[in-house]
């Protein structure tokens, strides 16, 4: 009986664990890094324990620190969570001969299957359909040619040890073969310390679907059914479902029986994912996840299952339970995973502080985070998984879109605009699409403000009247006198607001025994009313409709959530400050990271757009090109270096004319 | 505290054509408020943008905080006068980062910001009004100097405005310049003598003398920027405090002079709940008679504009004719006296006395409603001592040292002005509805009195009475006296602070109060010798 749990992880899926171990009586044990330290998880749990450091290899990825933490506090038990060492062999190994209990598959299972290339021959034999793949280990640029070529182009260089898009390249042609190869070495090298590569054929149209397993130590393996997984980004799901839209049964009790068979051929213990391509009623096996999976919610939601009970359950040596044997398919449930990050700018990750993230109530949202939160460039930018489950799928799309757009995140660019426009597209809502969704629609166009340039404008009067009632509110004199009250007036109260659509202009007044007068640049707004105003809500009714409107403002920005959705409006200074002074043909640091590479030299002549500086942050690697032709003039960083956001690395000297 | 009843019927066809009259009044108010606002008229508003200046109006707009109210003075000074309507220059209460502030401004589109006699009479009230009430003082300085055409008016009076800044100065009230454009000769003097100067860069122009004057003094070839530019001053002299390279940013620094001030109010502020009154101030429209000749009930007034409509009536059964009592406006306290039938006996009197000395007892500021015709007269009322029993309330009125504030509400004739702290009396503020009147007496009985002096000297003579000359003469005064008696003439020559839509009346009250409080509130038990 498992007494005391320490989670090897950090954030959402630490809190999710400790949910389920309140439920079963079960003492927790968080561990954290320094950056972490005042996070909601370590909160969450009875103890914590300070691993030091800020990256995942000074604090997370520390084996004997994580044992001496479980030590230290006497927990009985590890959780692994997901990423990090949830699938690190010599780790459950590490566990095990602590004589603690180890949440998760045996290290067996967790090697095998933790290489694609013997996983796959594994399952092959056991007559699950495989796509062909060659490992590129130790070939040289020559044969690694030969292998693209063997498998046919497209083809896809993944990272064997690698999940989650780390390590992916798609490579169209042989010409930038070589290139993706080496990049996939050095993320995965960063990322999981083997820089495994191997290639794959890769397909037009797939759907990525999966089928989560759970097997007990008494021989019962049972599939608890498919989840869609085909809406991603850079190979990063960020829509799941459960049911998908594209199976029938008869393929779903195909695809369950391979991936009970892929699990068998593995000896497989506990909870685990079985990954197919999918493609016209056709499925392949992509790989065997020995963990919880991100996504594991839907699953509980349309089965009613607590996921992380069976896994501790059967951690404990326990038979899986009657109604996991026959598990039942109820309704349909859509998961969307909330990034920081902004997908107008190809998905670069956003860090700074989250002033505020709220969320209607009932509904389940498992996150790491809440108002205040600080996301720091050490993490993966995942926030947020929101769930919801409905009767039908049209009910669950659609609320969860609405759940979404209503939601307050405030302070940081999320995808959440993405999301929304994709759980509301045709495509998406006809259960027609394959992994390739955001390539056929431009994710730029897609996370765009919700509301149009009209319903910006509303916001926009909205919050210079919300920011005035709080004024008005906060007056140290003259508390109770009219707002802006004149006997002669000349000219309205003025603020202006940069949007997304530009700058607003809104004037108005309070017109004694006429009532309020809107201006929006310059134009009156006809058949105004302020049916209710306080700081933090407006109700304005313009010709005929009543909008309500949330403002929540954070020094010059009003974040403004509105019946068409969230807009970021900030208010102009009255009185502008100097700008600053900016060389120009400056290369600035994107975001917060640290400089992996400097490709050129002082004195060295660029070509627009050549790499000038490779930047790791967010676990990505950003190449940063130069802004125009020229002479490097001042290269002001070197390898290693922690550079801020907006920092000046490089100066190119414009080429003179002639 | 009693909620004060109304008895106001809205149907009656005097309420509607009382409101019908009003409403003409305001309008025209209104209009010649419009005039006012345009300064020097839309042409020289063009030329003042191109070059890319703020309006008066516009400066003010951006020092005083977004929402907060402005309370502009004697908006129609210099009305009638062949000076401009607003006498070239913006004054009023505002609240400059939290502290409420008087603002003095020039209209440098209006006769390129010259001082006339109404606009030195407008910019020592402001004066007036910020030592009076414990308000820092920031001027908005762009003047081409006096108005030479009026010179005699405005040169030996003139001298004060300087007197007025270093005494503020003294005080410890603050005094603010902010100069955007010409400061010259006297004018130079006004940042001179403020505690804190700010100056715009290529605009300020502060000097005694401009290049042709020292040319001719002393052959000197000289450039304006080097006799007396922001960049000078602000590095050289050591005249200007603070070097603002626009307007906006002198204004910014303006306000962050104001906000280091470290200000705290000396009153005791408002301590009574702020609720709106019960019943509509729209009523008062209807309530004041369009003949002035017709006496109105000051209890419906009060009942539109104190708060809540509530007041406590002292001594409701005595002296009638006063209406005297406690209440508040925007939580203010107040202590009320207020004309009721016009006519001041000795009853009055002597009630009125009592509460004045009770208002300085609990230092409760006075506000004063002038509908009155005056001490009354006769024989029974001279014998009993109506002089006495005036003297008594002029005694009480003229040594009280709570603040007092005068609205003109109706007619205000003869000693009855005095009574009622008339603007002789240095009431902190004088405010007028546009319909009210103000002489020594009515234009009729005016006539009439002139008449029958002149018969009477006439008879003396043994001449006979030239009846014809008299009846033109009766009209000649007549007329006269009904133009100097009305509230523009008054208003015109700043011997109040401001003419008010009678709606707007809790609103001006509320600031004035509040403004009042931020010097002390403090009543006296010293008081002349009273005749018994």
């Amino acid at each position: 009986m498992i007494r005391k749990l320490l989670v090897a992880n950090r954030a959402e899926i630490a809190r999710r664990v400790f949910r389920t171990c309140r439920e079963m009586g079960i003492a927790t044990v968080a561990v954290y890094s320094e950056p972490d330290r005042h996070a909601p998880f370590v909160a969450d749990a009875d103890e914590g324990v300070p691993l030091g450091g800020s990256t995942p290899a000074e604090s997370y990825l520390r084996i004997d620190a994580l044992i001496e933490a479980a030590r230290r506090t006497g927990a009985d038990a590890v959780h692994p969570g997901y990423g990090f060492l949830a699938e690190n062999a010599a780790f459950a190994r590490a566990v095990i001969d602590a004589g603690l209990t180890w949440v998760g598959p045996p290290p067996e299972a967790i090697e095998t299957m933790g290489s694609k290339l013997r996983s796959k021959r594994l399952v092959a034999d056991a007559g699950v359909p495989v796509l062909d793949s060659i490992d590129l280990s130790g070939l040289d640029e020559e044969a690694i040619r030969e292998a693209a070529e063997r498998i046919g182009y497209p083809v896809l260089v993944k990272a064997s040890a690698g999940g989650g898009g780390k390590g992916m390249r798609i490579v169209p042609d042989s010409e930038h073969l070589l290139d993706a190869v080496e990049a996939a070495r050095r993320e995965s090298a960063s990322a999981f310390g083997d820089d495994t590569v191997f290639v794959e054929h890769y397909l037009e149209a797939p759907r990525h679907i999966e089928i989560q397993v759970f097997a007990d130590r008494f021989g019962t393996t049972v599939s608890l059914h498919e989840r869609e997984c085909s809406i991603q980004r850079r190979h990063q799901k960020i829509i799941e479902e459960a049911p998908s839209p594209a199976l029938t049964a008869e393929l779903r009790e195909r695809m369950g029986k391979a991936a009970v068979a892929a699990a068998e051929a593995v000896g497989y213990v506990g909870a685990g994912t079985v990954e197919f391509l999918f493609q016209r009623g056709e499925f392949w096996f992509l790989e065997m996840n020995t963990r919880l999976q991100v996504e594991h919610p839907v699953t509980e939601e349309i089965t009613g299952l607590d996921l992380v009970r069976l896994q501790l359950l059967v951690a404990d040596g326990q038979p899986l339970p009657d109604e996991v044997r026959e598990p039942q398919m109820r309704g349909h449930a859509v998961e969307a995973r909330l990034y920081a990050e902004d997908a107008t700018r190809g998905f670069l990750p956003v860090t700074g502080r989250l002033d505020r993230f709220r969320f209607d109530p009932g509904v389940r949202v498992d996150t790491g985070v809440e108002d205040g939160s600080e996301i720091s460039i050490h993490y993966d930018p995942m926030i947020a998984k929101v769930i919801v489950w409905a009767p039908s799928r049209e009910e669950a799309t659609s609320r969860l879109a609405t759940v979404l757009q209503r939601a307050e995140i405030h302070g940081l660019v999320t995808n959440r605009e993405l999301l929304v426009r994709i759980l509301r597209h045709p495509e998406f809502v006809a259960g027609e699409f394959d992994t390739h969704f955001l390539e056929r629609h431009d994710p730029a166009l897609l996370a765009r403000p919700l509301p149009d340039a009209d319903e910006e404008r509303m916001s926009a009067v909205a919050a210079a009247l919300a920011a005035q009632e709080d004024r008005r509110r906060s007056a140290k004199v003259q508390a109770t006198i009219p707002s802006g009250w004149r006997n002669s007036p000349s000219q309205n109260q003025q603020v202006v607001f940069t949007g997304s659509d530009g700058d607003v202009t809104v004037g108005y007044r309070f017109v004694p025994r006429a009532g309020l007068t809107v201006e929006v640049d310059g134009r009156p707004l006809s058949d105004v009313r302020l049916v209710s105003a306080s700081p933090d809500r407006v109700g304005l009714e313009v010709a005929g409709r009543l909008g309500w409107y949330r403002i929540h403002r954070v020094g010059p920005v009003h974040h403004v959530d509105g019946p068409g959705g969230y807009c970021r409006l900030v208010e102009q200074p009255r009185f502008p400050e100097a700008e600053l002074e900016d060389t120009p043909g400056s290369l600035h640091a994107p975001m917060p990271g640290k400089i992996v590479k400097v490709l050129v030299a002082e004195g060295e002549t660029v070509d627009e757009g050549q790499v000038m500086v490779v930047l790791e942050a967010m676990k990505m690697e950003h190449s940063l090109k130069a802004p125009h032709a020229g002479v490097v003039s001042n290269v002001r960083v070197g390898p290693g270096d922690q550079v801020e956001a907006e920092e000046v690395l490089v100066v190119v000297d414009e080429t003179s004319e002639e | 505290m009693q909620v004060l009843p109304t008895k106001v019927d809205r149907s009656s066809e005097e309420f509607r054509a009382n409101r019908e009259a009003m409403l003409a009044k305001l309008a025209e108010f209104e209009e010649l408020q419009a005039k006012a606002r345009l300064g020097g008229g839309q042409k020289y508003i063009d030329r003042h943008r191109k070059r890319g200046k703020l309006l008066a109006r516009e400066r003010i707009e951006l020092l005083i905080d977004p929402d907060t109210a402005f309370l502009e003075f004697s908006t129609l000074a210099a009305w009638g006068t062949d000076k401009n309507l607003g006498a070239n220059a913006v004054t009023g209460i505002g609240v400059i980062s939290g502290v409420e502030c008087v603002i003095s401004a020039n209209d440098p589109t209006s006769q390129a910001g010259s001082s006339n006699r109404y606009t030195l009479a407008k910019t020592l009230r402001a004066q007036d009004i910020a030592r009076q009430n414990r308000l820092p003082l920031v001027n908005l300085v762009e003047s081409g100097g006096a108005d030479l055409p009026d010179q005699a008016e405005v040169f030996i009076t003139g001298g004060k405005w300087f007197r007025n800044l270093t005494q503020l100065s003294r005080l410890g009230i603050p005094t603010v310049a902010l100069v955007f454009g010409n400061s010259t000769a006297g004018g130079a003097y006004v940042p001179a003598m403020c505690d804190y100067a700010v100056m715009v860069k290529e605009r300020a122009k502060v000097f005694l003398g401009g290049p042709p004057l020292v040319k001719m003094a002393t052959g000197e070839e000289s450039t304006d920027e080097e006799l007396g530019g922001a960049e000078m001053h602000s590095r050289i002299s050591g005249l200007s405090d603070y070097f603002a390279r626009d307007e906006l940013e002198a204004i910014r620094m303006g306000r962050e002079i104001v906000a280091h001030l470290n200000w705290r109010k000396q009153g005791y502020g408002p301590t009574m709940p702020a609720d709106e009154p019960v019943h509509d101030p729209e009523d008062l429209l209807g309530i004041v008679p369009r003949d002035l000749r017709v006496p109105f009930d000051m209890r419906e007034v009060l009942a539109r504009i104190l708060d809540g409509s509530r007041f406590e009536e002292y001594k409701q059964l005595y002296g009638t004719s006063m209406v005297t009592g406690w209440g508040s406006i925007h939580g203010f306290p107040i202590g009320v006296v207020a004309n009721q039938q016009g006519v001041i006996f000795s009853e009055e009197a002597q009630k009125t006395t009592e509460f004045i000395q009770l208002c300085n007892r609990y230092d409760l500021p006075i506000l004063f409603i002038h509908n009155t015709t005056g001490y009354m007269v006769g024989k029974i009322y001279e014998q009993r001592g109506i002089i006495k029993d005036g003297a008594k309330m002029i005694n009480a009125v003229a040594n009280s040292t709570v603040p007092h504030i005068s609205l003109m509400a109706g007619v205000s004739y003869g000693a009855g002005n005095y009574g009622m702290s008339g603007r002789s009396y240095d009431p902190r503020f004088v405010f007028g509805w546009p319909n009210h009147k103000v002489a020594v007496m009515g234009p009729k009985q005016l006539a009439g009195v002139m008449s029958i002096i002149s018969r009477a000297a006439a008879e003396a003579r043994g001449q006979t009475y030239d009846e014809e000359a008299d009846a033109a003469m009766r009209a000649m005064i007549e007329h006269q006296i009904s133009e100097e008696e009305q509230a523009y003439f008054s208003t015109a020559r700043v011997r109040d602070d401001g003419l008010f839509d009678p709606r707007d009346t809790r609103t001006v009250l509320g600031i004035a109060l509040s403004a009042i409080h931020s010097g002390p509130v403090k009543g006296t038990s010293e008081f002349g010798v009273f005749r018994m």
